[in-house]
């Protein structure tokens, strides 16, 4: 079976390393192309900010495709006709320019923090040096004798044995479709056997079971079974008749 | 030294972290704030003119003997000292909202950063630099946080009116001046 190539999950690696949230993707954005910031040419920073966060993968989070689709409305309420001297309108970007603003004066103050934090790092009160490691505790000794009564104890503390345990087992059915599946897109005919294999576990035979019932319920297979207890013979995308 | 003083200097020292105004009055409970005051000038100045390596520090609502500038980079690299872990820019942009806003909710928080804060908020919590200052009106009555003494001797402050007014802030994307009229 092929192994089908996942793209990395790096979203939340990427977001870390390089950008707190969107608000500071933007802001990156727009000092990059020193744009105004009261005066956003949406429409270039949107699609910008689409780029990136494609390019980046960070358009697995929320917060991204949040602040996208934000994006994209006020470049569509900015494409709205408009009344000259309409007094009513107000600009789409207002409440985006605030945010920004305000997300700015955050990151001016995250600065003057790393400084403030960075000069009291240059001075070191007491307690600074750990304390030594405990000394290792001393070697454990023990007697035959002492550990022959305490074996003793414990398997007297066990129940009697119990006859019927019910463990349950996680049955792997997606495994067993995806493993039938693949059979079946080589070859347009499949015996029980080539579905569970030689030596397969009770997990392996209900999983296999429950994913060939469920494949047919689909329309993806068929299944023949001549007589009680004969073989299973499952053939793929058979044509359809009419019930 | 006053015998008040080397009584505070003894405490002092004796003290892993800053010493309140109320825990140094406390050692001496005839003193007056004012004579404490004055005890407490009086390390200082030892300490400032007298050639140590120690200085006494106003920080974090309090007192606190500190290592000197100068022998930062030699402790630092004999690596014997526990560093203060760094913070992310994410962890100092919650505190600096937190700071300035509190008392204040998760649900604000997020709203000005754009981004989910409740793991943030966490583990700053965890490394107790804020708390849970109490409960706002509304839906559900949400916990709001503030700073703790911790966060002011993290950033070596002695209180917090001494973090930027916000007004001083440059603001570096200030809207250009108005075009003059042709």
């Amino acid at each position: 079976m092929t192994a089908v190539p996942v793209a990395p999950d790096r979203g939340f690696v990427v977001e870390l390393d390089q950008f707190s949230g969107p608000l500071d993707l933007l802001l990156h954005l727009i000092r990059e192309d020193e744009v105004d910031i009261t005066d956003l040419p949406i429409a270039k920073i949107a699609d910008q900010f689409l780029a990136v966060i494609n390019e980046l993968g960070l358009n697995q989070a929320a917060d991204y495709l949040e602040m996208a689709a934000r994006l994209l409305r006020i470049k569509a309420q900015l494409l709205l006709p408009r009344r000259a001297g309409d007094d009513e309108w107000e600009d789409p970007r207002a409440e985006l320019v605030r945010r920004l603003l305000e997300y700015q004066q955050i990151r001016e103050l995250v600065d003057w923090m790393q400084r403030a934090a960075a000069r009291r790092a240059e001075q070191f009160g007491r307690g600074f040096a750990p304390e030594p490691a405990a000394a290792p505790p001393a070697p454990l000794v023990i007697e035959l004798n002492e550990l022959l009564a305490a074996a003793e104890r414990v398997i007297a503390l066990i129940p009697e044995p119990m006859l019927h345990r019910v463990v349950p087992r996680p049955l792997d059915v997606e495994g067993a479709t995806a493993k039938i599946e693949a059979l079946l897109a080589g070859r347009e005919q499949l015996a029980w056997r080539d579905v569970v294999g030689a030596r397969a576990t009770v997990v392996d035979v209900l999983s296999a079971f429950i994913a060939l019932l469920e494949l047919a319920k689909r329309g993806a297979l068929t299944l023949h079974q001549d007589g009680k207890f004969g073989p299973i013979v499952i053939r793929r995308e058979p044509a359809r008749e009419a019930a | 030294m006053s015998p008040l003083a080397k009584l505070l200097e003894a405490a002092l020292f004796a003290a892993s972290r800053p010493l309140t105004m109320d825990e140094v009055c406390s050692l001496d409970p005839q003193a007056g704030e004012g004579t404490v005051r004055a005890a407490l000038s009086e390390v200082r100045e030892t300490y400032a003119t007298g050639g140590h390596g120690v200085e006494l520090v106003e920080i974090a609502q309090g007192w606190q003997f500190l290592s000197r500038r100068e022998y930062a980079e030699a402790i630092d690299r004999a690596q014997f000292a526990l560093r203060p872990r760094r913070l992310s820019p994410a962890a100092l942009e919650t505190l600096a909202i937190i700071a300035y806003r509190q008392p204040v909710g998760r649900l604000e928080v997020e709203e000005i950063r754009g981004v989910d804060s409740g793991a943030v908020i966490d583990k700053l919590m965890e490394r107790g630099l804020v708390e849970v200052v109490t409960r706002g009106e509304g839906l559900g009555r949400p916990l709001l946080y503030g700073t703790t003494p911790q966060f002011l001797e993290v950033l070596g402050l002695r209180e917090l009116d001494e973090l930027p007014r916000l007004d001083e802030l440059s603001v570096a994307l200030r809207p250009p001046a108005p075009a003059e009229p042709e």
